[in-house]
Parts: C-alpha cells; sequence; structure tokens
C-alpha cells in the first residue's frame, strides 16, 4: 500500500478519535464541576455519593470500566452502542479526575473571600458564581488541560470495543498489509499533533481567563 | 434475562482463575516499576546535561512519550520491533512499553524533587571537593527521595491501572482471563465485577502503602551507601 493511501487511512480513524474527545470532554467537564461541588459544598449523602464515585473511578482501571459498561449494562437492558459506551466511560473516568481538580483550585481561593461575599450579604450561589469560581478557573486549566491529553491517550482503549478510531484503522492496515513501521509511526505523530494542538488551547485558555484577576503568578 | 442475577457459585468458581491472572498483573507491574524508575532518574539526570541540544532532545522524547497513547507504544513495540530484529514476549514488551511510558513520566517528578534540594548544598559539595557521582549519590538524591514518594507512588498506581491494556497484546492478565472467561458462559457480569473489585483493593492498599512508607521515612533522608 502506499503511503499516501495509508495516511489518508488513518486520517479518517483520527478523525473518530477527534470526535470522541469533543464528546467525551464536555461530559468530563460536567461531572468534574458536579461531583466537586458536591464533595465540597453537598450534605452528608451527597458528599458521600461523590467519594464513592471519585474513588471508584479512580481505584479501577479505564479498561475494565470501558468492558464494564459495553459489556455488562446491557445485561441489565440498557443497551448501548459502542460509541456511547465509550464516550461515557471516558467521559466518567476522566471527570473522577477532574473532580479533585475542581476541588483543589476552589479550596485554594482565599478564605477572606469566602468571608467578605458573605459580609457583602451574597447568597451562597452568588458568591459561587460571582466570586469564588472565577478565581479558581484559572487554577484549573493548566490541570484540565493535562486531563484533557489524557482523554486523548485513553480514547486508543475504544479501538478494544471495535470503534474505528486511529488506533483500531492503524492495527486493521497494519493486520492488513503488514508495514507496520509506517503505519505505528504515523500514527503515534498524529496523536503527538492532537495532544499538542489540545496543550496549546489550554495555554491560550489560561492567558484569557486570568486577564484581570490582577494575579501575579500567572504569565 | 441470563446475566442480571448475581451468582455466587459461578462467582467462586471463576475467582481462583482469575487471582492466578493476578500474578501476572502483578509481576508485570513490578517489573514496570522498576525498569520506570531507572528509565525516570536517567531521564532526569540526563536533562541536567550541560549541553542544551542534549536536553532538548529529551525534552520532547518524554514530552512524545507522555503525549502520546500507551496502547499505540505497546503495539509499536510489538509489531515494529520484530523488523529490526528484536523480538520480544507479551510480558516483556508489556513491561518495557509500561516502564518507558512512566518512565517518562518519573523523570518529571525526579527532575523537580532534585530541584528541589537547596542550592547550598550543592556549593557545599563542591567545596569538599566531592565527584559529581559522589554529589548525587550521599549528598543530593538522599535528600531528594522524601519527597518524591508521594508522586511516585501515585504513578505506579496509575501504571498498575494501565496493565489490562497489554491484553491487547495477547498477555494473560486479569482483564483478558475475565474476558476469555466471559464469552465462553455468556455472563460477563461476574468477571469484571470481580476484576474491576480486584482492581480497587490492590490501589487502595498500594496508596495506604506509599502513604506509610512516606511517614516511616526519615526526613532528613537515607544513606544510598
Amino acid at each position: 500500500m502506499e503511503f499516501g493511501e495509508i495516511v489518508s487511512v488513518l486520517l479518517q480513524g483520527a478523525i473518530v478519535t477527534i470526535k470522541i474527545v469533543a464528546m467525551a470532554l464536555p461530559l468530563a467537564a460536567a461531572m468534574a464541576f458536579i461531583f466537586g461541588l458536591m464533595r465540597l459544598y453537598g450534605g452528608f449523602p451527597l458528599k458521600q455519593l461523590a467519594v464513592v464515585y471519585i474513588e471508584f473511578f479512580r481505584g479501577t482501571s479505564a479498561l475494565i470500566q470501558l468492558y464494564w459498561i459495553y459489556f455488562v449494562l446491557p445485561l441489565f437492558g440498557f443497551s448501548i452502542d459502542a460509541m456511547t459506551a465509550g464516550v461515557i466511560a471516558l467521559g466518567l473516568n476522566i471527570g473522577a479526575y477532574g473532580t479533585e481538580v475542581v476541588r483543589g483550585a476552589i479550596s485554594s481561593v482565599p478564605k477572606g473571600q469566602f468571608e467578605a461575599s458573605i459580609a457583602l450579604n451574597f447568597t451562597p450561589s452568588q458568591s459561587l458564581r460571582r466570586i469564588i469560581l472565577p478565581q479558581a478557573l484559572v487554577g484549573m486549566i493548566p490541570p484540565f488541560g493535562n486531563l484533557a491529553i489524557e482523554l486523548v491517550k485513553a480514547t486508543s482503549l475504544v479501538s478494544l470495543i471495535t470503534i474505528a478510531d486511529l488506533t483500531f484503522k492503524a492495527k486493521s492496515l497494519a493486520d492488513m498489509t503488514l508495514q507496520v513501521g509506517e503505519i505505528f509511526g504515523v500514527v503515534l505523530l498524529l496523536y503527538f499533533v492532537i495532544s499538542q494542538c489540545l496543550a496549546l488551547c489550554f495555554r491560550y485558555l489560561e492567558k484569557r481567563l486570568s486577564k484581570g484577576l490582577g494575579r501575579g503568578g500567572v504569565k | 434475562m441470563v446475566g442480571l442475577t448475581w451468582s455466587w457459585a459461578f462467582t467462586w468458581e471463576v475467582l481462583p482463575m482469575i487471582l492466578s491472572a493476578a500474578k501476572v498483573t502483578l509481576l508485570a507491574t513490578l517489573l514496570g516499576s522498576c525498569l520506570a524508575v531507572l528509565v525516570g532518574l536517567a531521564f532526569a539526570l540526563i536533562r541536567r546535561s550541560r549541553h542544551r541540544s542534549i536536553r532538548s532532545v529529551i525534552y520532547w522524547l518524554v514530552e512524545f512519550i507522555r503525549s502520546t497513547p500507551l496502547l499505540v507504544q505497546i503495539f509499536f513495540l510489538y509489531y515494529v520491533m520484530p523488523e529490526f530484529g528484536i523480538s520480544m514476549s507479551p510480558l516483556l514488551t508489556g513491561v518495557l512499553a509500561l516502564g518507558l511510558h512512566y518512565g517518562a513520566y518519573l523523570s518529571e517528578v525526579f527532575r523537580s524533587g532534585i530541584d528541589g534540594v537547596e542550592k547550598g548544598q550543592w556549593e557545599a559539595s563542591r567545596a569538599l571537593n566531592l565527584s559529581m557521582f559522589d554529589t548525587y549519590r550521599d549528598v543530593i538524591l538522599p535528600q531528594a527521595i522524601r519527597p518524591m514518594i508521594p508522586a511516585t507512588g501515585n504513578y505506579i498506581i496509575a501504571m498498575f491501572k494501565e496493565t489490562p491494556q497489554l491484553s491487547a497484546i495477547t498477555l494473560l492478565e486479569m482483564l483478558q482471563i475475565a474476558k476469555i472467561i466471559g464469552s465462553e458462559n455468556f455472563r460477563y457480569l461476574e468477571p469484571f465485577t470481580l476484576v474491576g473489585i480486584l482492581y480497587l483493593m490492590f490501589s487502595i492498599m498500594a496508596a495506604y502503602g506509599i502513604h506509610m512508607i512516606e511517614n516511616r521515612f526519615p526526613k532528613e533522608g537515607i544513606s544510598l551507601k
């Protein structure tokens, strides 16, 4: 097979990979905020629920979660296609790690800010939305960027539940043509490019969000 | 619905098989983490080289390894290395892939640990006319180890949780055994859940162990002699 053909087949796989990232990333962010806030401010049952979610998804491996959702959930009557299973498993997995990022960033906002917002008679939700989160968000961006790269890497696992992503295409091309060197070389390079692009986006985001906050440490 | 109810009889039947596969998982983790520590230390020390070009080669190598999926790296080693005349067993390939991947992560931990040692310690070693090797072995590393323990431990636990990916190159570790049992008996619920619980138990125990090691470790460091 010619090199050009190989690249064009692999690019199709890369598009599937990017799609999965684009769907799983918002899910992960949503889970991170919901459970992070629950862990910090929830009452007793909500806090425990968040702890169970975090420990479960961080304590077992992503591939087991993926298999569990894909192979076991249908037995309970939820039949889901491979794509949905992949997005849900990756979103929940990365989201669990994100929860700790959200919690850490919010707890690192100086206590005086909470006290000042109480003194100014802000309701809890107002103080969270207007005072705390804008400051906490900047601190969350770099670790979120690292998690986004982890997510890109984790998408390669969905190839094992038959989704035709970049890794799946590479594996089937390699089995077919035996030109393993070129194929896996190009694949590694494509993943590298995707990860670096995401990292650039997050660096830009960090710059944007830190404007006007008067933080000396963030450049 | 066949799979809806949890069958204890089936659970006890498959548990021994899964537990014996746990040995493979633990062996891969153990060997992988030894290799990762060596690779990480090597990368960290090379990154302190005087030559800018060597530093930047290692920087991009680490960046590349960290931002590409472990699964693809496993495939790469497993399928491409034989083209160069090096064929390895699945276990050896897996250990090599895990060691390189996490070595890249650990190099950052070690680097910041070494950078965290006070500047005066370097100057004192210089003043005492210690060689570079003695400086690292007797002065710098003993002090740098303690702060590195938590992060290193976290990465080793992370490595442990990535071992199921080795099933993709036919290594018979826990998840692969569970999948085979599942497809033979058409019951996925028990084997997959068991594997999940075992992973959870091992990770929690390991996290506790690392905490213990960190607390027991003398604050002033240990002698490496």
